[in-house]
């Protein structure tokens, strides 16, 4: 508690922010009840999508900006996880062997895990060689790792290759039937809950204050005594696992994992969200995700030339706010009560 | 501050989505891509589309429809999600559009698994035509394979005996080239794999030169067809080395944007816009009148799919709730397809006439693409047998 | 040997047009410290420019400048509308805004032109193919590519290291506050600059649009291999990007030719090919990877 690490970026506590989450909680929680109230169906299926690509974007944000590491490459640790889930679902179904054993499966407790130990375990490898670099070299040594990675399942073809492998069924859950779109949507919702609770626990640990240390002046840390090498290495590898979480989910919400996951627009989709959002805030890349997903898909929906709307909106966007929507937020609150 | 954030996401999630319309004409969802460099395509499907609902005066086999767009950026989830907001809140049955296989792939599934009915305007990808086919699957364009087989079989009526062949390393490239070897009786002599995102070929160009094919067939669909074409006859190859190609790698855009550089280039199509039928030749006028450009076989195809599924809707009174019947009535094909005899086989997928194509110079200097003969008769696909519908 | 004399070949001139794209985004990046993902929309807009007034005149030597004029033009209103407020910014917020101009850009251009690829004849001057040295036999307008690529190259060394702009440019370059604090017009050097980048990926895309497809979207196509060989290179240095390009090139182009030779020597013909594409395609990238391991700064570092 002494810590004055700690104290200086422990965040302020009042009870109107806690209200509002459990008012948001809640909405959250009865989002399906609404959509069948409002006559939305398909509100719920954009919602899953909206809480997984959050934990991407969270998970990004952990790295980016908690910690100053800017991944260009966080897609391919969201591909792997859903490769995992689809490789393991396609051994599953035929019955072929996996590294010669009996390994597939169709059982969520499982391909979950699976799916961020393998994400992680790559995001150590690749990780560790790419944090011999830092700044704009790191930008781009991340991008040409995930490249390869997608040029490799590109070229893979005993899985689909370019046209990926389709889930044919959700994985299951005992007692819970998995393929109801509420029930999944639950699902994803109480992991990503969990998520960002892990997430505000890390980032307001001792361990979270070293990570904004090294944002700060990784020299000054280095000179107080810290490997920052190790401490930049264990958070990539969170945040790639999250990566992975996310991707695995994504392969049980779409029942379809192709190369597209791993390409790099995907990894600059999620730098947006958390840019969007608001780097180094708790939930701003989950405002990110969801601010960014509605407007593509309702404006797609208002005109086919959506983008000649959404591209200068993100301009206006950057040059008015400071700090994206946390940014936008900020001045209108700081309007209304100045 | 932050948590108000994830409170107004969710108020504005309402706010946007506005309550449905009231259900008066029969609703078509077409999810189709309209964005990119494959956009072309997307826009001569639904343009031909909405022809056909104009011609019949804002019906479709006396009913009267309304067609839903919407553009998926060649994004299997987007499209997905597209897919799912059609049938759950606008409760449409009827679906079609998809231009690419992976896209295809992703929304086919969940479409059918969800009760709906899907006909295809272009994609015909493999897995769904053989042991996966469905009774509520309609491809109205063709089986991916089968525009390579024709290509293949060009080859062998030419007379060529060493081909060497080229496509880009995913799984269409990949099948385009099975395809073309399936009918092809001579040798191959080198295959090539291009990528998709390849703009410079000179490196391939400078192979095709060293192993002196006698033919080359090659598969680059859209903006790829376009610097490959240039780049083999700036290579001094064209009067060297004949080439053959199915539709997809020389359409009439393609053509208007290469030039000269596609004089000799033999193609084999399903459709083109020379057919001497009525229904064709209606097709292309009004095209050309509505739109002021010359309709691509995708136009053909998307004006195809409107006039199969007018059939359909005809045969039920304009009913598409009972699925079963929709499905028989679609099965008949009882309607003028623009490429003359058309009818489904077995997996529902076409069995049409192949007909070889040259580019040549008509008397008025025009390039223009010409039919020649036909190639393949009655042609079915290769996976048609494995179907048990 | 004319085989490998003209891959050879096909590797410098696919080196030459990077770097022409190269060389204006590290001189951006270097100096005024903006990652600008719209860069390959310039080139686009060049390409799109120099298709339209082809077609409308006819006349190749209009359409030429057209293409450089549109895309400056372009770049410098980037510059003074959007770019300008971004300079004092974090690099991703330069992210976010440059992406929403790629967006804009690019939905303009469908607008604008339509969804179909254009059409750009090749100008009869530089039609047809010669014999080099009596081994080869190379299209003249890929050797017109080279020599006006290598010609910019000169050029932009000559400006650079003699005239008064090239100081102030490798000032800056050196130390932004420096420049500032001595009284020069920074905002007025860093609009010419930003057009200067623009007008050289404009150069490259009109160069382009004769071999290549003239389409929405080319830019992304390209942007990403530049951001690379400006990596290699060493960012802000033009000497960098000038490596860079042809190493990017020369790799790229050799691994298409030969790999599959290679390989199919130790296995199976299309497993060998399948293989070999999927590995060519990661080349460049392996090649980014070693030479940020090796040396992080690039091969070529603009300064230290």
């Amino acid at each position: 508690m002494d810590d004055p690490l700690k104290r200086a970026i422990a965040p302020r506590k009042n009870v109107r922010s806690v209200l509002l989450v459990a008012l948001a909680l809640v909405v959250l929680a009865v989002l399906p009840q609404l959509a069948d109230m409002f006559e939305q169906p398909a509100m719920v299926s954009l919602a899953t999508r909206i809480i997984i690509l959050a934990i991407a974007a969270a998970s990004l944000n952990l790295a980016l900006g908690y910690c100053g590491l800017v991944s260009f490459g966080h897609a391919a640790w969201y591909g792997i996880g859903g490769y995992v889930v689809g490789i393991l679902y396609n051994h599953y179904v035929s019955g072929d062997p996996l590294f010669g054993l009996p390994l597939g499966t169709d059982q969520m407790l499982i391909t979950l895990p699976v799916a961020i130990l393998v994400s992680g375990l790559f995001a150590a490898v690749f990780g560790a060689l790419s944090l011999r670099t830092s700044g704009v070299q790191f930008i781009m040594i991340t991008l040409a790792f995930a490249q390869m990675i997608f040029f490799f399942f590109v070229a893979l073809k005993a899985y689909g290759g370019d046209d990926g492998l389709i889930v044919r069924r959700r994985n299951s859950l005992p007692l819970i039937d998995t393929r109801d779109g509420a029930t999944f949507y639950w699902i994803c919702l109480v992991i990503a809950i969990t998520w960002f609770a892990l997430l505000r626990r890390i980032v307001s640990s001792r361990f979270g204050a070293v990570l904004s240390g090294v944002r700060q002046s990784e020299r000054r840390m280095a000179a107080i005594g810290i490997s920052t090498y190790r401490y930049k290495l264990v958070v990539f590898v969170i945040s790639g696992m999250g990566a992975g979480l996310a991707g695995a989910l994504m392969a049980n919400h779409a029942r379809f994992v192709s190369p597209d996951m791993l390409h790099w627009t995907q990894s600059g989709e999620f730098m947006i969200m958390v840019i969007l959002g608001g780097a180094g805030t708790l939930l701003g890349p989950a405002a990110g995700a969801a601010v960014l997903i509605l407007l593509e898909s309702q404006l797609a929906a208002f005109t086919e030339h959506w983008q000649v709307i959404l591209g200068p909106l993100l301009v206006l966007m950057i040059l008015f706010t400071r700090g994206g929507l946390s940014g936008l937020w900020k001045l209108l609150r700081g309007g209304l009560n100045g | 501050m932050k948590l108000k954030n994830s409170i107004s996401a969710a108020v504005l999630a309402f706010l946007v989505a506005g309550p449905a319309l009231a259900q008066q004409p029969l609703k078509i969802g077409m999810v189709t891509t309209l964005s990119g460099p494959g956009g072309y395509l997307g826009q001569d499907v639904r343009d031909a589309f909405n022809l056909a609902i104009e011609l019949e005066g804002g019906k479709l086999g006396g009913a009267p429809v309304q067609l839903l767009v919407e553009d998926d950026a060649l994004k299997p989830g987007q499209a997905k999600e597209i897919a799912e907001r059609f049938m759950k809140t606008e409760k449409i049955k009827l679906l079609t559009g998809i231009i690419f296989s992976n896209v295809a792939g992703a929304t086919v599934p969940d479409i059918l698994d969800n009760g709906g009915i899907y006909v295809s305007p272009n994609a015909g990808p493999s897995n769904f035509a053989g042991k996966e086919c469905h009774k509520n699957y309609f491809v109205v364009s063709w089986q991916n394979d089968t525009l390579h087989e024709s290509a293949g079989q060009n080859a062998t009526n030419l007379g060529y005996k060493k081909a060497m062949v080229l496509a880009p390393n995913y799984q269409a490239g990949k099948d385009a080239i099975a395809g073309f070897k399936r009918f092809f009786k001579g040798d191959v002599v080198g295959e090539i794999y291009t990528r998709l995102d390849q703009t410079d070929f000179a490196a391939e160009m400078a192979q095709i030169r060293a192993a002196k094919p006698e033919v080359v067939f090659q598969f680059h669909p859209g903006g790829l067809g376009i610097a490959f074409m240039r780049q083999y006859a700036q290579a001094g190859l064209l009067t060297e080395v004949p080439m053959v190609v199915a539709a997809p790698s020389l359409d009439a855009v393609i053509l208007k944007a290469i030039g000269d550089a596609a004089l000799g280039v033999n193609i084999s199509s399903h459709w083109n816009s020379d057919f001497d039928n009525a229904s064709s030749k209606k097709f292309v006028a009004e095209f050309q009148k509505k739109y002021n450009r010359m309709p691509t076989y995708y136009a053909s195809q998307g004006y195809d799919t409107a006039l199969a599924i007018a059939a359909a809707l005809k045969a039920t009174g304009g009913k598409v709730e009972d699925t079963n019947a929709f499905s028989a009535a679609m099965r008949k094909a009882d309607f003028q397809s623009v490429r003359g005899a058309f009818k489904f086989g077995p997996n529902q997928h076409p069995i049409n006439d192949w007909y070889s194509l040259k580019v040549e110079k008509g008397a008025d200097g025009q390039l223009g693409i010409v039919t020649k003969g036909k190639v393949l008769e009655a042609h079915s696909d290769f996976y048609a047998k494995s179907c048990k519908i | 040997m004319s085989l490998l004399m003209e891959q050879a070949l096909n590797g410098v001139q696919l080196g030459v047009t990077l770097f022409l794209l190269a060389a204006g985004l590290t001189l951006i990046f270097g100096i005024m410290g903006v990652i600008n993902l719209a860069h390959g929309s310039l080139y686009m807009i060049g390409a799109y420019a120099m298709a339209a007034v082809a077609a409308k005149t006819g006349s190749f030597l209009l359409a030429f400048p057209a293409g450089l004029l549109a895309a400056g033009i372009a770049g410098v209103a980037m510059e003074y509308l959007v770019v300008r407020r971004l300079y004092a910014r974090d690099h991703l917020d330069q992210v976010l805004a440059t992406f929403g101009l790629i967006l804009f850009f690019n939905q303009l251009t469908t607008i604008l032109f339509g969804r179909q690829p254009l059409f750009v004849e090749i100008p009869d001057f530089l039609e047809g193919s010669v014999m080099i040295g009596g081994i080869v036999r190379y299209p003249v307008y890929r050797l017109a590519m080279i020599a006006v690529g290598l010609a910019t190259a000169i050029g932009l060394y000559v400006l650079i290291a003699r005239t008064r702009l090239g100081m102030l440019i490798r000032a800056g370059a050196t130390n932004r506050e420096m420049v500032r604090a001595l009284g020069v017009d920074i905002r007025l050097l860093y609009t010419l600059l930003f057009g200067v980048g623009a007008m050289l990926a404009g150069l490259a895309g009109v160069m382009a649009g004769p071999i290549l497809s003239v389409q929405v979207g080319m830019g992304e196509q390209v942007l990403i291999l530049t951001f690379v060989v400006v990596v290699i290179g060493g960012i802000g240095s033009i000497r960098g990007a000038f490596i860079g390009a042809l190493a990017v090139g020369m790799v790229d182009t050799m691994l298409r030719a030969y790999l599959p030779g290679v390989l199919r020597q130790l296995m199976a013909g299309p497993d060998a090919d399948a293989l070999a594409a999927g590995l060519s395609a990661m080349g460049v990238y392996m090649l980014m990877a070693i030479v940020l391991l090796v040396k992080p700064q690039g091969l070529a570092p603009a300064h230290g």
